[in-house]
């Protein structure tokens, strides 16, 4: 098993370190936008003019890239800017990119093979595979967790070891007894129903739970006999395309039609919107930021989106307010809070809040003084809009960039405000282990904290709330609209069916007010249609006997079969072909000419990301 | 009334008016008299429209010259784009495009093959193989398989069919031997005098329908080329770029030859460009003499930048993979359709989409031929063998089109049987038109 492809980490240096670095590259970058012409509203951090875009070449960006890998791009760029200016424009290619969209465009016609291919697999066979892929995956879970939050600059590693391992042999073992692949009889309605997969899944991945969501839709589109190709997020584009293309080989391996699983190189925004309007798409599903999402929807194409989310978690006074603390710290501090099921602000009932307060500081959850939750605000939202650097980090860095002082090994920061207003950017989304908190007087207002929450932004997402009053829980459900609400438990986890018994989800559907095709955590019954054969009601006409009869087979070998010539003998099934394919290695190391729009557009996509994030 | 800018055309029995008067009579005649009245107007892709309006599924392709399809979108694209910078090119000196198709070339070539040499199409490419391979073995005998086909130039036609050079006066038996396909004994034979400069063999040979090389020939040929300081020549014009499910047929054989020719597709279907790949011993005379062939249109710099399209599509994982299915697919439908029509299907050549349809009447593939024209599909009967029908999908098919290809592919079949069948007596006799 290979590591991270060469040049891209090395080994030394603690977490810490590596998010440090990381933090010095997305001030570079910023940096860059803010000396550039139009740069738009540079992120706090940027200190315009400092480190001057010039001198690095085009490589700085937010993602951590092996600083050899920025050299050999300087030196191409030089290269490039050495030459004439006419013989520049000669050369250029009308479309720089075009053949990598192409490319990528063809990886779609071979998933439509595979597809084709799987859709007659039977049951047993679906199974094996999807078990053999999901062991292959949670062997990984802790390298590519570590690997994940070395590239992204952000997390916790431990804790995305625990949602690898959830989203690949977990997500099997809840699976495993459900069937999406055999037709069923209701005979009764005298109705026939035999699945259909959607066909050629697009899966676009986020990078704030990277691997863990490749790994959740590969599984959910083997479980379905369905085709993926992942467009992994450009910040998290090298450990998630290793991760694809483990899964690839492990599917292939146990008997996947070849090209089931593949994963898209150099994911640029013109070649995913490409491949989302491409016609040999059947369905794409979009977990990600509002931008990608809404652009899969527009796309012409059914699209299964996701929203964003502002969780507000209540405590009322009949909640067992130790447990409350633990699973609310805990919950935030969970990947430092890179879930979007995880609590924004918590609405703590007068009565209880002291008491509360008090065992959340037992649970390392500090509830910050006045002039420290200024700093904290300014800080995480300089004019407005969130601050970058934050997302994922420790409490404790964020306290100390910050300027505030917190007990050592704090894992949250809690920022007391007094009402949830649109104009109190503490009450928004924030992405990292800072908690907002108000009071209430009552349930009723709490309940009323939370609604105004969800007008700011979140609708159809998720909510918590701690209590044993069913009344008030009713209430809550009915009053607060998003569609998932861990009761007694961590949100985090909870509304993403990790630690509750809703669908564990790594994509979650926030309905229709939510500008999503789907309303619940997606499970793969969401990526099967189903053709309805039925008869004719009338008592007189009788329903059809169907046993025993399975429009699925196996084929033994590899699908497809190695072409061997007509007058050669078949060569057995599961052995590799006696001739590799050439695949010459590339000669030198010349940067493609698209990788400079690249970086520009991941730069841009990332700027509108957090714009999105502070978006009121 | 068609108007295309640089001349109008009137109607297609104009086309073919003109072309009888001013082309070929023999050529147009035949296909009239055949029933195969086509004169190509659009084409994309894997379709092809005559003038009359009728949409053929195209599985001649030319022999794998429209291997990509026609008019793929990504090399007009290229071309279109290369059109800015480049033309033909000067082949007299060293350029950029041919040096950057030449290393492109080796980098795929099985591994003893480091230069290369360009022709404007296959025949010259054979040629400059043929020369090559005199020079580096200072012997003139050139061994070929009986009804190969190599191409109508110069040295080529020799080696091929006396079909096509004894009208010429080109044949050349003092110097070229021809031996049967398969047929080691009579290889042995004629590689015993040592005298011969090279073996050339088409992997599988085209125009004679495909028969597919017997376990082992191949490979024993090469051996014993080895032994006898002869040259393997191998003609990978049809063969190569995919179309086996590799990107070189002889590489499935686990051959390096000494030479290897490459055409047709390698052009893309868009600007004409053949290459000839030569292994160091063999390259001699590109250091002693580099100018001993000239070629004004070989490695034209257009035909590199298609070349190059060409190459790197090919060699994409996702056509290899997507080759395999169509093979696969296309393969399986043919068996199918053979079951249910044993007496007249009676056999079926595949190696990858190269494939060849054998069926029971001497020109039973002309019969076929006429059928499938009916029926939306262009494939031509073997000149060379008129049983077999050479049967040609390109690597980029999708299932839907491979699906509606079969379904067309059995009612021309059953077409033709019928008509065979209820035939007079003699149905046995030639096609009408003039049997070759």
């Amino acid at each position: 098993m290979t590591g991270p492809r060469a040049g891209s980490r090395g080994r030394a240096g603690s977490p810490t370190a590596g998010r440090r670095g990381q933090q010095r590259n997305i001030r570079a970058a910023s940096a860059d936008l803010a000396a550039g012409p139009g740069g738009g509203t540079p992120i706090q951090g940027a200190v315009p003019g400092a480190e001057p875009a010039g001198d690095r070449g085009p490589a700085k960006t937010a993602r951590a890239v092996h600083p050899s890998r920025h050299r050999a791009r300087g030196r191409t760029a030089q290269a490039a800017g050495g030459q004439h200016p006419a013989d520049r424009q000669a050369t250029e290619p009308v479309h720089p990119g075009t053949s990598a969209i192409h490319a990528a465009r063809q990886m779609l016609a071979r998933a439509h093979w595979a597809a084709g291919a799987f859709a007659g697999y039977d049951r047993s066979s679906v199974l094996r595979i999807t078990e053999a892929v999901a062991r292959a995956a949670y062997a990984q879970a802790s390298r590519y967790a570590e690997w994940a939050v070395k590239e992204t600059g952000f997390g916790v590693a431990e804790h995305k070891a625990l949602k690898n391992e959830a989203c690949s042999l977990g997500l099997f073992q809840r699976y495993r007894d459900e069937d999406y692949v055999s037709p069923r009889t209701d005979p009764a309605a005298k109705i026939l129903s035999v699945p259909r997969p959607a066909g050629v899944i697009l899966a676009l991945t986020p990078s704030t739970n990277p691997v863990c969501t490749v790994f959740f839709k590969v599984i959910l589109a083997l479980l379905t006999r369905n085709a993926i190709v992942v467009s992994p997020h450009p910040m998290a584009q090298e450990c998630c395309t290793d991760a694809a293309r483990l899964l690839a080989a492990a599917a292939t391996d146990a008997g996947a039609p070849d090209g089931a699983i593949q994963v898209v190189e150099e994911p640029t925004v013109e070649l995913v919107q490409a491949l989302m309007a491409d016609p040999v798409t059947d369905v794409i599903v979009a977990t990600g930021g509002t931008a990608m999402v809404r652009a899969a929807y527009r796309s012409g194409n059914p699209a299964l989106g996701v929203g964003p989310g502002n969780v507000p978690v209540l405590v009322d006074t009949t909640a067992d307010l130790a447990a409350a603390a633990a699973r609310i710290a805990e919950s935030k501090a969970f990947d430092n809070s890179l879930l979007c099921t995880n609590e924004s602000v918590l609405i703590a009932l007068e009565p209880v809040a002291d008491r509360l307060t008090r065992e959340l500081a037992r649970q390392r959850a500090v509830v910050l003084e006045a002039d420290a939750t200024a700093r904290l605000r300014a800080y995480l939202f300089p004019d407005g809009m969130l601050n970058g650097e934050a997302i994922g980090q420790d409490a404790t860095w964020i306290a100390k960039q910050a300027g505030i002082r917190v007990p050592p090994r704090t894992k949250v920061l809690i920022t007391p405000f007094g009402l949830v207003l649109p104009e109190e950017p503490l009450a928004r989304e924030k992405l990292c282990p800072v908690l907002g908190m108000v009071r209430a007087r009552d349930a009723e207002a709490g309940i009323a904290a939370a609604r105004a929450m969800v007008r700011i932004g979140g609708i159809g997402h998720s909510a918590a709330i701690h209590s044993s009053d069913p009344a008030v829980i009713m209430r809550f459900a009915e009053r607060v609209p998003v569609l998932r609400m861990a009761v007694n438990a961590g949100n985090s986890t909870g509304s993403a069916g990790l630690d509750t018994n809703l669908a564990p989800s790594m994509t979650l559907g926030t309905g229709f007010a939510g500008g999503s095709s789907i309303g619940e955590n997606l499970e793969p019954q969401h990526l099967v249609n189903w053709v309805r054969v039925a008869y004719n009601a009338a008592n007189d006409v009788p329903f059809g006997d169907f046993t025993g009869l399975s429009p699925w087979g196996v084929r033994a070998g590899p699908v497809p079969p190695y072409p061997v010539a007509s007058n050669l003998p078949a060569p057995d099934g599961g052995t590799r072909p006696a001739v590799q394919p050439t695949a010459p290695t590339r000669l030198g190391g010349a940067a493609p000419p698209a990788a400079d729009r690249m970086r520009e557009q991941l730069r841009a996509l990332i700027i509108e990301e957090l714009r999105q994030l502070g978006k009121v | 009334m068609r108007d295309y800018d640089v001349f109008t055309v009137e109607s297609k029995a104009d086309v073919l008016e003109k072309s009888r008067e001013y082309w070929n009579p023999g050529k147009t005649g035949f296909w009239v008299d055949t029933g195969v009245d086509l004169v190509i107007d659009r084409r994309e892709g894997y379709y092809i429209w005559d003038m009359s309006g009728a949409r053929l599924i195209d599985v001649h392709l030319n022999g794998g010259t429209f291997n990509l399809g026609h008019r793929n979108a990504e090399l007009v694209e290229a071309i279109t784009t290369g059109m800015r910078t480049f033309d033909i090119g000067n082949h007299h000196f060293p350029s950029s495009a041919r040096a950057a198709l030449a290393a492109e070339l080796v980098r795929w070539a099985p591994p003893n093959l480091t230069k290369v040499v360009y022709g404007s199409g296959g025949g010259e490419a054979i040629d400059i193989a043929l020369k090559t391979a005199r020079h580096a073995t200072r012997r003139r005998r050139i061994v070929s398989i009986a009804k190969a086909y190599h191409g109508h130039t110069g040295l080529a036609v020799a080696t091929g069919d006396d079909r096509f050079s004894k009208i010429f006066l080109a044949d050349r038996p003092d110097e070229f031997t021809h031996v049967p396909f398969n047929d080691l004994a009579a290889m042995e034979q004629a590689l015993a005098p040592g005298d011969a400069a090279a073996v050339i063999m088409e992997t599988i040979p085209a125009t004679y329908g495909f028969p597919l090389p017997a376990p082992g020939y191949l490979e024993a040929v090469k051996e014993l080329c080895e032994s006898h300081g002869t040259v393997y020549i191998a003609d990978e014009v049809q063969t190569g770029l995919m179309r086996t499910g590799e990107m070189w047929g002889i590489s499935k054989h686990g051959i390096e030859p000494d030479i290897l020719v490459t055409g047709k597709g390698l052009s893309g279907g868009i600007y004409p460009i053949a290459a000839v790949l030569v292994s160091e011993q063999c390259a001699g005379w590109l250091t002693e003499d580099g100018f001993a062939h000239i070629s004004s249109f070989g490695g034209a710099e257009l035909g590199c930048v298609a070349a190059l399209k060409t190459l790197e599509i090919c060699g994409r994982p996702q056509t290899r993979s997507m080759v395999h299915y169509i093979a696969d697919l296309v393969g399986r439908g043919l068996r199918d359709i053979q079951a249910r029509y044993p007496d007249w299907f009676t056999g079926i050549r595949q190696n990858g989409v190269v494939m060849g349809l054998e069926f029971d009447h001497p020109e039973g593939a002309k019969y076929v031929m006429r059928h499938l024209y009916e029926t939306g599909v262009w494939a031509i009967f073997s000149t060379l063998d008129p049983r077999v029908l050479q049967y040609k999908p390109g690597v980029l098919m999708t299932p839907e089109l491979c699906e509606e290809l079969l379904e067309r592919t059995e009612a021309g079949i059953s077409g033709a049987w019928a008509e065979v069948r209820h035939s007079p007596a003699g149905s046995r006799a030639p096609l009408a038109g003039r049997a070759r």
